[in-house]
């Protein structure tokens, strides 16, 4: 007993640093901005109850959940096509493809959300493709709304769509698949009756990590929503920098790592995040 | 036993992945509920003709018939072939009951059916009280159980065995054997099984195909096999052997006089049998337990003097191997059970066995 004691010291002597340093430049921070909710203007619960009350805080969270779910939904479709093509796909093919889907990460998302707005703007290559096609007479509006956000926030997400899908993906056995064959399965068969439940866990890590990262999304919204559709972080942003209404913004700020963290607490009921995110494997 | 198996046969069987042949131009014929290995070492083609079978691999060339009728373009799920893989392939997210219902929803069989058939084939496996656990929860002899219970359930054309017991230890793998031999029997279909294991092969199987290189070596029931064994390779490769090397001196009419060395062995042939040249060379198989220990004053068509220069206790048996000046090292079998001699290395000994007792068997080089 007593040595075991030790040791276990001995190990957190050694995370030690890395537990003050996190403590000191990032956790007292974030507390110390939550704090604010609590206690500007006034102290008190008043920047709570606005969130019960304020019809323009209503339509943020509301627009907020839409557009990730959406964004959530539509990641996890290509995403799932793509990481099942390139679970099956020979190895060689495979390295190209993960190659494809990471390029995307390492590239700022401020540049990509302005390609997006070359592409779909009204000159845009997509309206004036169209266009010159005669297919529509008038400029099609695909951004500076909702629908720039979901096609910027989708194109964002996939690559997060596609990394635990394909990992849980890759751990299925292709002997279960051509078992099922030899059973008598047809393809259609092997897919929903194998396939789909095996990846399944994947699927639903690859969701609520979209999901999360979706909720505070703040860049691409700002440029494809040209200001009009407004999401949780850029209303925060907009509370605090342009407004100076710390309290409120702070307010919302604490809702949504509540949320994150809630989210989090829920699925890992369901799921064994760790194991899907990669560690402890 | 009601025989309602399927006759399945192959002919000119070949696959060829680029340069490399896995099989070459194998014909073989199934009968009705027999039980067929396929026996050979680790690239010898079997695992490529039984995934031929399933219809997992196109064929290069050759076709495939069940019953006479050519199924070699048919997809694996058209075929009705059950099949037990190596390492089981059991649905991890199934229980038990799940898994051995799958080919029959697959089927689009009716809930009451179903239930009743899958109940029967648990009870069948012996396994009906664990129809509810997931099959990590079992041991590896019943995830091999709910394997055979799930190729049965949809009462196939035949079952296709993959290497079945080679993920179980060793006891384990002999009571299964036998279980197995008992379905064979209950069961009454033809079964297909591929194995790098001779043992079992030979406990398991009414007939057995031994194939090397992607070739078909020899086909027979097991004990003629072993005892008459065509080629260098299947003496091996079935139980031990030991080979003499000599040259024909004499020929008869069912026996011939060879000369290894300095020794003269005389070696009965069948009287049908080609009549080998004067002269030639000729290779002999002689199984270890066909040698005897001779006593004091004991003879035997041939004998050879030598020496003990390792030994093992094996329980039911001693191994020996014994130095001979003309035939080299022996090796010999001998029962422990009211054994001649207490072996030790360097004690002579001299050996004897009957003109019966050894094969001639054919060099795989040749």
């Amino acid at each position: 007993m007593n040595r075991s004691w030790r040791s276990e010291i001995g190990w957190f002597a050694l995370i030690l640093p890395a537990f003050l340093l996190m403590t000191v430049f990032y956790i007292a921070p974030i507390l110390q901005v939550l704090a604010i909710s609590f206690t500007e203007p006034q102290p008190g619960l008043g920047n709570y109850e606005r969130l019960f009350t304020s019809e323009s805080i209503h339509r943020v969270i509301v627009t907020t959940l839409r557009i990730c779910l959406i964004t959530t939904v539509l990641a996890l479709l290509l995403g799932y096509a793509m990481s099942y093509t390139i679970a099956l796909a020979s190895p060689r093919a495979r390295r190209w493809w993960i190659l494809a889907v990471l390029v995307p990460l390492w590239i700022s998302v401020l540049v990509r959300a302005f390609a997006w707005v070359t592409l779909l703007r009204r000159q845009g290559l997509v309206n004036n493709t169209l266009l010159e096609a005669g297919i529509i007479a008038e400029p099609l509006a695909l951004v500076w709304n909702e629908f720039g956000i979901v096609v910027g926030m989708v194109h964002y997400m996939v690559p997060y769509a596609v990394l635990p899908m394909l990992a849980s993906m890759r751990e299925i056995d292709p002997r279960l698949l051509s078992a099922a064959r030899g059973l008598g399965a047809s393809r259609n068969a092997v897919f929903a009756r194998v396939f789909l439940p095996l990846s399944l866990p994947g699927l639903i890590a690859a969701g609520v990590l979209v999901f999360i990262f979706s909720l505070g999304f703040y860049i691409t919204p700002a440029i494809l929503g040209g200001g009009k559709t407004l999401m949780v972080a850029e209303w925060i942003g907009l509370q605090i920098l342009d407004l100076i209404r710390w309290g409120l913004g702070t307010m919302m700020a604490t809702m949504l790592v509540v949320s994150i963290l809630t989210t989090l607490a829920i699925f890992s009921r369901i799921v064994d995040l760790r194991r899907i995110f990669g560690s402890g494997a | 036993m009601t025989v309602t198996g399927h006759a399945l046969g192959f002919q000119g069987l070949t696959k060829r992945y680029g340069s490399f042949t896995a099989v070459e131009d194998v014909s073989l014929a199934v009968e009705r509920g027999e039980f067929l290995t396929l026996l050979g070492p680790s690239g010898s083609g079997k695992t490529t003709i039984l995934m031929c079978i399933a219809g997992f691999v196109a064929p290069t060339s050759g076709t495939i018939r069940l019953d006479g009728r050519d199924i070699t373009a048919l997809p694996p799920e058209k075929r009705d072939f059950g099949m037990v893989f190596q390492g089981y392939a059991l649905f991890p997210h199934m229980s038990v009951a799940e898994n051995v219902a799958f080919p029959l929803r697959v089927r689009r069989m009716g809930q009451a059916e179903r239930e009743a058939k899958v109940r029967a084939a648990l009870d069948l496996v012996q396994l009906a009280q664990f129809a509810d656990r997931l099959p990590r929860q079992l041991s590896g002899g019943q995830q091999q159980r709910v394997a055979l219970a799930r190729a049965l359930v949809f009462d196939p054309a035949l079952l296709l065995l993959d290497e079945p017991l080679s993920a179980l230890d060793k006891k384990l793998r002999a009571e299964l054997q036998e279980e197995l031999r008992a379905l064979h029997r209950r069961v009454g279909r033809t079964f297909i099984n591929v194995t790098h294991d001779q043992e079992e092969a030979l406990a398991l199987s009414d007939r057995v195909a031994i194939l090397n290189h992607g070739r078909l070596v020899q086909q027979g029931a097991p004990a003629a096999l072993y005892e008459q064994p065509r080629t260098r390779f299947v003496a091996d490769f079935l139980g031990k052997s030991n080979f003499l090397q000599g040259i024909v001196r004499e020929a008869a009419a069912g026996r011939i006089g060879l000369s290894v060395g300095s020794a003269r062995l005389s070696q009965a042939l069948a009287e049908d049998g080609p009549r080998p040249v004067l002269g030639s060379a000729a290779l002999l198989s002689l199984r270890p337990e066909k040698i005897a220990l001779l006593a004091e004053g004991e003879s035997a068509e041939n004998e050879a003097l030598g020496r003990i220069t390792t030994w093992s206790y094996l329980g039911a048996g001693f191994s020996l191997v014994v130095e001979t000046p003309d035939l080299g090292a022996l090796r010999v079998v001998l029962p422990t059970w009211r054994a001649p001699i207490a072996p030790r290395e360097g004690l002579e000994v001299r050996l004897g066995w009957s003109a019966d007792a050894g094969v001639p068997v054919m060099d795989d080089a040749a």
